[in-house]
């Protein structure tokens, strides 16, 4: 008797609310420092996500110093504490790498008319 | 615990408690039975021959007239024999994944997927030549095997392309990240020798058990047990009603259809999906 593995991956996040790449999220992680444990806020852009059980999402942010920053986070890790979508954004990729070679106004995104999911 | 037989699955994600994700080889560990003791007085050496149902469906009658012996009615078609450890076993005992506690560690063996004739840059990490500067059909080869006059021979040993894979081999120490008593399944950390649907042992590693290690939450709730043995109660009469209908059913196609041999085929068609789902 063989067992679908698929059957073995946990089920989708539901805490974590739908959004694509494009948009701007703000990720509330859990980070322990020491014997405490806090919640830090990341807000960037989502510019890759992949789904299913292993799936993770990559968010780009510039910090100070204009220096790029990005976070990968997995749907499943349960690092995350919640998930807040702030801005839908139009993009017709799916993987914006392209920002990375941008700054400033190059780098905006239109946000979307029509909200997608 | 000498170790038990089981088959790859594949590999997967679990992620333990602090939100980890660890890489785990899934492997369906048993039910094994102990079918045989070696003694010294018969043998000369003293080990414990396991069974499990492996990948064969059929055993020989020699086969099967040995495990008999060990009262063991299930056709076992993977023997192995382990070494004892100085723990007591009995003929037709059953060992499960139970004898596995997550934190510790094991090693696990199986046969490696075989490469057949492999060139020295597969088999031997081998550079290969120049890919430019005007190479041509030197890009994988071995370059020199030895010196010239002195010796005027290759020296024995000397690494080239051959047969690769598919031999035995151990990984050591892999932790075990999780077991799953329901399902006869147990996650190891790390990769393992062979294809998935491969047959692999389990044995405990040399290396202590994990201190205070809490394994990671399966998060799929095993299959309750008693909802697939439960019998699934029709009413005689709706059992009959039912199987009126489809009669009545099968003879409208037959009359519309007009061909009488082509339905006789639908029927048992219909019977199959309909225990499929009662079985559900």
């Amino acid at each position: 008797m063989s067992i679908d593995l698929s059957t073995l991956a946990p089920p989708r996040n539901e805490t974590i609310p739908p959004f694509n790449p494009g948009d701007t999220v703000k990720v509330h992680v859990r980070v322990v420092e020491g014997n405490r444990e806090r919640i830090q806020a990341f807000e960037g852009l989502v510019i890759r996500l992949r789904r299913g059980p292993a799936g993770d999402f990559t968010v780009r942010r510039i910090a100070s110093n204009r220096v790029g920053v990005e976070r990968t986070f997995p749907f499943n890790g349960s690092r995350i504490d919640k998930v807040e979508v702030l801005r839908r954004g139009r993009v017709r990729r799916a993987r914006l790498y392209y920002l990375r070679g941008r700054t400033g106004r190059a780098a905006r995104i239109k946000e979307a008319s029509r909200t997608t999911s | 615990m000498v170790g038990m037989i089981g088959r790859k699955l594949g590999m997967m994600r679990l992620y333990d408690g602090a939100g980890r994700a660890r890489a785990v080889t899934v492997i369906e560990l048993g039910p094994n039975r102990v079918t045989q003791l070696r003694t010294t007085e018969r043998d000369g050496y003293e080990a414990v021959q396991i069974g499990f149902a492996g990948n064969r469906k059929r055993v020989n009658r020699p086969e099967r007239g040995h495990l008999r012996a060990a009262g063991v009615e299930e056709a076992l078609t993977v023997l192995q024999e382990f070494p004892l450890d100085g723990g007591s076993y009995e003929r037709g005992q059953t060992l499960t994944v139970e004898a596995f506690t997550p934190g510790e560690f094991v090693n696990v063996s199986g046969v490696s997927k075989g490469r057949g004739f492999a060139g020295g840059v597969k088999r031997w990490n081998f550079r290969g030549g120049p890919k430019t500067h005007g190479q041509s059909d030197r890009h994988r080869a071995p370059g020199s095997v030895g010196a010239g006059t002195t010796p005027g021979k290759v020296w024995k040993g000397q690494k080239m392309a051959g047969h690769m894979g598919a031999e035995a081999k151990t990984i050591i120490n892999l932790l075990v990240v999780l077991t799953d008593p329901a399902r006869n399944l147990i996650f190891v950390e790390g990769s393992v020798p062979g294809a998935d649907e491969g047959i692999v042992t389990v044995e405990p590693g040399r290396r202590g058990p994990l201190k205070d290690y809490t394994p990671p939450v399966l998060h799929v709730a095993a299959p309750v047990v008693e909802e697939i043995l439960a019998p699934v109660v029709i009413e005689e009469e709706e059992a009959e009603e039912a199987l009126a209908a489809e009669d009545a059913a099968v003879d409208e196609t037959a009359e519309d259809a007009g061909e009488p041999g082509e339905p006789a085929g639908d029927a048992p068609a219909a019977d199959t999906t309909e225990e499929g789902e009662a079985a559900q």
